[in-house]
């Protein structure tokens, strides 16, 4: 996975703080209104996202591009398929 | 080998071919195609039940799937809107009314329900870690493009009108309903 500069993500999901299904309950709605291609930043501290994501990104079809784990925050970075 | 016999060979094996070819597309049109699809039968209306009901719609609904849930039995309780409080016609629905409060907000605890106090301390919990609670994912779970579906059925058997289930279901349906909704999923639960 490569290091996705921020001046490339077109939105950012701050969903710090929320448990399962928040985060990705929130990424999706976002990535509605996205165009194909757009990456889209998800911001989490919810540890299941670490296994959720990645699942989504398999069942949606959309990209995973990056996945970072600082202090207990995560960043994940999704390009819409 | 002679040229007659090279022929012979060849039109038994187109022959053999045919017939395969037949066979697949016998067992083919008999295969059922399955969805991208979720499909729920919410059986029970208890907050540990109704809770992964509804987190699993809305995840499946945010995943791109297809998902439906169709309500049956104390499932219905859960659909039933907030400020409805004793509904059914004769003594004995009133009083399943009774014991089953209606909402998603008001459902009990198939255990440790301590008069309450059970779903208090859940939602506290949920609250602190900011959970959605199971009426809030029904409604995003609506938004999200969930068909909720009430059971035709145990509807008139508890004796639950229309009116007094949440706006923005489906039509009531019938057992034949949802089998069909089931076959037809990748993914069948019953909770």
């Amino acid at each position: 996975m490569t290091d996705v500069s921020a001046d490339l993500i077109v939105t950012t999901v701050d969903a710090r703080g929320q448990s399962c299904p928040g985060p990705l309950v929130a990424l999706a709605r976002v990535l509605k209104d996205a165009e194909p291609g757009d990456l889209l930043e998800l911001l989490a501290t919810d540890p299941g996202s670490r296994s959720d994501v990645p699942s989504w990104a398999t069942l949606t079809g959309n990209e995973l591009v990056e996945a970072r784990e600082h202090q207990g925050e995560f960043r994940y970075v999704v390009r819409k398929a | 080998m002679s040229l007659t016999e090279t022929d012979a060979d060849t039109t038994l094996q187109l022959a053999d071919l045919l017939a395969r070819v037949q066979a697949l597309e016998v067992s083919d049109a008999a295969q059922i195609q399955k969805k991208n699809k979720l499909t729920i039968i919410a059986w029970g209306g208890d907050l540990d039940r109704i809770w992964p009901t509804t987190i699993l719609a809305s995840t499946a609904a945010a995943s791109g799937m297809d998902a439906s849930v169709f309500f049956t039995f104390w499932g219905l309780f859960a659909i039933v809107k907030p400020d409805v409080r004793i509904t059914g016609e004769s003594w004995m629905q009133k009083m399943m009314s009774v014991v089953n409060p209606g909402s998603a907000q008001r459902a009990k605890l198939s255990r440790y329900h301590l008069g309450g106090a059970g779903p208090a301390m859940f939602k506290r919990f949920a609250d602190q870690r900011q959970v959605a609670k199971p009426e809030e994912l029904m409604a995003l779970s609506m938004d999200l493009g969930v068909r909720l579906i009430p059971c035709q059925m145990t509807m008139d058997l508890l004796g639950l009108k229309r009116e007094d289930l949440i706006d923005g279901l489906e039509e009531p349906i019938g057992a034949a309903t949802a089998i069909l909704e089931m076959r037809e999923a990748a993914v069948s639960l019953f909770i």
